[in-house]
């Protein structure tokens, strides 16, 4: 008879996945791209916040989950809104072309 | 067949699943392929929600990131036509790379070493809530979303109310941000013309 999954072996793949968007976020120049590693980091600390309900048996944990995905999705309308009016003026911008606001 | 056997097989397909997806995101050329691979690490995280018994967010999972969020991604690649391969091999500051996966590797190592750590220590008392209703146990295959609607609609009511805020002020802002005025655009017009007209009068 094998143990049962534990709630730490969530833990970890949402600490892999969080290193993995991480890691993405530096290395990758679009903004598109980006955008799209920070989901990846959210949706870690959702799989984070769902594993600590059951280990804690609290359900304020999947509130918390319902909430950051509110937040996230306002997040993506306003970023990919920004990052369209950008690409609009700046085809093919990456994220070392966006200096305009230096001083 | 052994249960423990299937939750095991379901948590590592969907963990292949989630951390494909994620490299995939991280290391494919194209970015339609990129948001293809975040479709896969969503459905992967909506597959261990359902493991963890937390059906009704698997259920939005599903419905806002994968229904709306890969589908807005899209839509924004598609509409500026940035769906071409980019060349990856160029890396503007020389050691960035190797940093950034040493980095990764580190926060793993970290993170997963806090996690250990965290687990063989005693739970307090006052950290525990009051018990999830989890189906199989209660009987009522609706528990997990009865529970959470009295605790979303009854202590977090007014958070609740303050997302509606939250998301008129996104839409408001978007629509500032990305609409083309059209006051601007006949200023633009006008100094257009007349340096036009200035142009063939010389």
């Amino acid at each position: 008879m094998i143990a049962a999954i534990e709630p730490s072996w969530y833990l970890i793949l949402a600490a892999m996945l969080f290193s993995v968007g991480a890691v993405g976020l530096l290395i990758r120049r679009n903004p598109l791209v980006m955008f799209m590693c920070i989901e990846l980091m959210l949706n870690a600390a959702n799989l984070t916040f769902v594993a600590l309900a059951i280990k804690l048996g609290d359900i304020n944990g999947q509130t918390a989950v319902f909430f950051v995905m509110v937040v996230a999705a306002a997040e993506v309308v306003v970023g990919l809104s920004i990052i369209v009016s950008i690409l609009r003026r700046k085809p093919g911008a990456t994220a070392d072309d966006l200096a305009e606001l230096k001083g | 067949m052994d249960t423990t056997f299937l939750e095991y097989l379901v948590f590592f397909a969907a963990a292949a699943m989630v951390l494909g997806g994620a490299i995939g995101v991280i290391t494919l050329k194209n970015p339609v392929h990129a948001a293809l691979g975040l479709v896969l690490t969503l459905f992967g995280i909506a597959v261990q929600f359902v493991a963890q018994e937390a059906h009704f967010l698997a259920a939005v999972q599903i419905i806002v990131y994968a229904g709306a969020i890969v589908v807005l991604f899209l839509f924004v690649i598609m509409l500026l036509g940035v769906d071409n391969a980019m060349d990856l091999s160029i890396e503007p500051i020389k050691v960035q790379r190797p940093l950034a996966a040493i980095m990764g590797l580190g926060l793993v190592a970290l993170l997963t070493a806090a996690i250990v750590k965290a687990d063989s220590a005693t739970v307090l008392p006052d950290a525990l809530g009051d018990g999830l209703d989890i189906a199989t146990v209660t009987g009522d295959s609706d528990s997990n979303i009865k529970q959470l609607a009295e605790n979303l609609y009854g202590d977090h009511i007014f958070a609740f109310e303050l997302t509606s805020v939250l998301l008129i002020v996104a839409v408001a802002g978007t629509v500032v941000l990305t609409r083309k005025w059209p006051r601007n655009q006949e200023i633009a017009d006008a100094d257009a013309k007349s340096s036009n007209t200035s142009g063939t009068s010389k």
